[in-house]
């Protein structure tokens, strides 16, 4: 049997009701699968529709019980498993703040600006930096700033979509 | 066309009988007084009155189980919705369809520690197929019509509606079923035919067969039963049966092998074992059918039936998935194997048939007989012979007799089998056998009983001296709680660590101070006169108190962590390594 353990994103469209995210967070904790991370918003007004994205690691058969579990609940109109999908964009967003002065403010302010990250606040002695990028790119960004006078780090997690033209 | 308003209770009640409600089990209380009050201006449903809400549940399991319908359970806020949380997941996890109704505070009081206000949604949301906390009247209609659509269909299950008070008294519009379609919730019921074919494929080629069938083909009605029935006739291939699937198959057909799992026949799980192609139809491969996974049925190819995809390739990897209906599967499987010119080989069939019988006339059930105590297998054994011929419903609690009961009564119809399987509930089977009996007043319903269970839910006595149920108790006491006490013997050195049941009551006595009829047989020859007495008691409760040998073990045995080639048959198997140290974990 394969024991390979698989990150799988996966989105999950649900009817926007009072305790939908419990339903699914309380999947994961009582059947005790990983969650990396997992973000909700409403995606769709009228129609109360609202988009989970959420990764998780797994052997093959771990993620298809998950998929499968996820499928079942009452409120949720679709599982896609946007890794095994197919090509995905993956983003999250990051907001960093920095305090320091001198060459290594210098150094901070050189790094972001390589990484496409956005200065959102600034006082004498700190920033906030905004970033966006795939998982991998807010790490390395996070682990240079650590070296920079990192105070704190808050992150999105991931969001995701399949590449090409069909939707959701 | 002007819209009549009515009371959110009157609503509710509307839909109740809208949704061919006739009976509900329940019990009062300040949350759910206008529920009550507007039950009580109406003949259309009846109200079993309970003792604890657990046991409204139970009772409502026992009445769905027993009817193919949606049992229906009515409890108060706080303590009368935590009361039923146990029956709510027994419910769960044998897929029985319930949709209880409980009472909530007002809505302005909700997160204000209101008195008896508990979060009834979050407390159930893992115990329930799906819950609903209604705070608009005018969405109480449809919310309970999804909710019996949401039970009965798909895989069953408990579903929960919680109405705060101020939502029973407020007016609001009733909507009938007719109007009300789910938004999400279209389970697959029709197989993919591709699938149906790969499977029949199989069975066709198979040298070494085996039907492995469960509750879900008890669940999907009794069409599906007698479908099961003709193809396993069709074919010639053994069948076994997991212990919620008894009754789907009759247990008097040759074919049958007996149940299957940790106490289930040699027959069955040799076969099980040895088989080169397994069918299995609404069985979901639980730890107490495939013991030691690694080892489970190594040489088979596996078909996997089943409504719920989820439960396909969770413990067990498949060959061949098949979602649906069992019987929508099972009529698709005899078309095509009707249509067939090729079968089976029967030279190996008759090989296969051959093995089988070899290892059935090792006779498993056999016990050792005894003039001077009753044993429990001898007791059943007579009470099954008493109750050839009758209409009857078997219920059980959870321990050595239930075991018993599903090793030694037979059963030949689906519906008539009730026990809590997935869960394991002590005190399951008094009021679920209170709720098959109000199903069948005329019918004769047992609870097979140990002493220990009985006593978990025996204040259900009150309800069943109320609506003159004439349930029969069968309790087979031996003063201890029996299956505890097998396993602290087997693997923890004799050790009976709280398992004796002590300061038992006088059992004769309880019954009469209930008005029921009490019985007691202590010695072998009493045993066919007291079920004889038993029997004859048509308009109160019986108990029926069989002392039987203190010492006796449940067997065969397939030890937690052993594979269903290692099987203890008797007291003359060594315990010693009875289970391997990874086992012990086990339950």
């Amino acid at each position: 049997m394969e024991q390979n353990i698989e990150k799988h994103t996966i989105a999950v469209l649900v009817d926007n009701e009072p305790g939908v995210l419990a339903r699914v967070i309380g999947l994961f904790s009582g059947r005790g699968y990983n969650i990396e991370s997992l973000t909700v918003a409403e995606v769709d007004n009228a129609a109360h529709l609202s988009r989970i994205t959420l990764v998780t690691s797994g052997t093959r058969m771990i993620v298809e019980q998950i998929k499968a579990q996820l499928d079942r609940l009452v409120p949720v109109h679709k599982v896609r498993d946007l890794t095994d999908e197919g090509p995905c964009v993956e983003r999250e967003l990051a907001l960093i703040k920095v305090a320091g002065t001198g060459d290594k403010r210098i150094e901070a302010l050189r790094l972001a600006d390589i990484f496409h990250a956005k200065v959102v606040d600034a006082t004498l002695t700190s920033f906030v930096f905004e970033l966006t990028g795939t998982t991998s790119d807010v790490n390395d960004f996070v682990a240079l700033m650590t070296q920079l006078g990192l105070v704190e780090a808050t992150r999105t997690g991931v969001v995701a979509m399949a590449k090409g033209q069909t939707g959701f | 066309m002007s819209e009549q308003k009515l009371t959110g209770a009157q609503i509710a009640i509307k839909a109740l009988k809208d949704q061919g409600v006739d009976t509900i089990f329940g019990y009062p209380g300040g949350a759910v007084l206008p529920i009550y009050d507007a039950l009580f201006q109406q003949n259309d449903i009846r109200h079993i009155l309970v003792r604890h809400e657990q046991a409204a549940v139970h009772a409502a399991e026992g009445y769905a189980r027993s009817t193919g319908k949606v049992g229906c359970v009515l409890v108060t806020s706080g303590p009368g919705a935590t009361n039923a949380v146990t029956g709510l997941l027994d419910a769960l996890c044998d897929s029985i369809p319930i949709v209880c109704l409980s009472g909530q505070v007002p809505t302005h009081l909700i997160g204000n520690d209101a008195f008896q206000e508990a979060d009834t949604t979050g407390i159930t949301r893992p115990v329930t197929k799906h819950n609903y906390l209604v705070k608009d009247v005018n969405d109480l209609a449809r919310t309970m019509h999804e909710a019996f659509y949401v039970a009965r269909t798909g895989r069953p299950g408990p579903v929960l509606v919680d109405l705060p008070k101020d939502v029973q008294f407020a007016e609001g519009v009733y909507v009938p079923p007719a109007e009300v379609k789910h938004k999400t919730y279209r389970p697959q019921t029709k197989p993919e035919i591709a699938r149906v074919e790969e499977a029949v494929e199989l069975m066709a080629n198979a040298k070494r067969p085996i039907f492995y069938t469960g509750g879900g083909v008890v669940n999907s009605g009794t069409e599906a039963a007698r479908l099961l029935t003709k193809l396993v006739q069709m074919t010639g291939f053994p069948i076994t049966s997991t212990l919620m699937g008894l009754g789907a198959f009759p247990a008097s057909e040759p074919q049958w092998l007996g149940m299957l799992g940790m106490h289930g026949t040699y027959e069955a799980n040799l076969a099980m074992h040895g088989c080169d192609v397994m069918i299995n139809i609404g069985a979901r491969f639980d730890d107490r059918v495939t013991g030691k996974l690694s080892e489970f049925s190594p040489g088979s190819k596996k078909i996997h039936v089943d409504i719920d995809p989820s439960s396909i390739n969770k413990n067990v990897a498949v060959d061949v998935p098949v979602v649906g209906d069992c019987a929508a599967v099972l009529e698709e499987m005899i078309r095509l194997w009707s249509a067939r010119q090729q079968r089976n080989d029967p030279a190996a069939l008759k090989d296969w048939w051959k093995q089988i019988d070899g290892w059935r006339a090792r006779n498993c059930l056999n016990y050792n007989r005894s003039e001077s105590v009753i044993k429990p297998q001898y007791a059943l054994e007579r009470l099954r012979e008493a109750l050839k011929g009758k209409d009857h419903y078997i219920t059980t609690e959870v321990g050595q007799h239930q075991m018993w009961a599903a090793q030694f009564l037979p059963f030949d119809e689906p519906n008539r089998w009730m026990t809590s399987g997935g869960l394991g509930t002590m005190g399951y089977g008094l009021p679920a056998a209170i709720g098959a009996q109000i199903a069948h007043p005329d019918a004769v319903v047992v609870d097979v009983s140990g002493e220990a269970s009985f006593l978990m839910n025996m204040q259900e006595l009150g309800t069943a001296v109320q609506y003159r149920a004439p349930v029969k108790i069968f309790i087979l006491n031996n003063k201890y709680m029996g299956m505890v006490r097998q396993w602290q013997e087997l693997l923890h050195g004799s050790r009976y660590s709280e398992s004796y049941s002590e300061a038992l009551p006088d059992f004769v006595k309880l019954a009469e101070s209930w008005n029921c009829v009490g019985l007691r047989a202590t010695k072998v020859e009493e045993v066919d006169k007291v079920i004889e007495q038993m029997l004859a008691v048509t308009d109160r409760p019986c108990i029926v108190d069989i002392v039987v040998d203190q010492k006796e073990n449940c067997y065969p045995m397939i030890p937690g962590g052993k594979a269903h080639n290692e099987i203890l048959f008797g007291p003359e198997d060594s315990p010693s390594d009875a289970t391997p140290e990874d086992g012990m974990v086990l339950v």
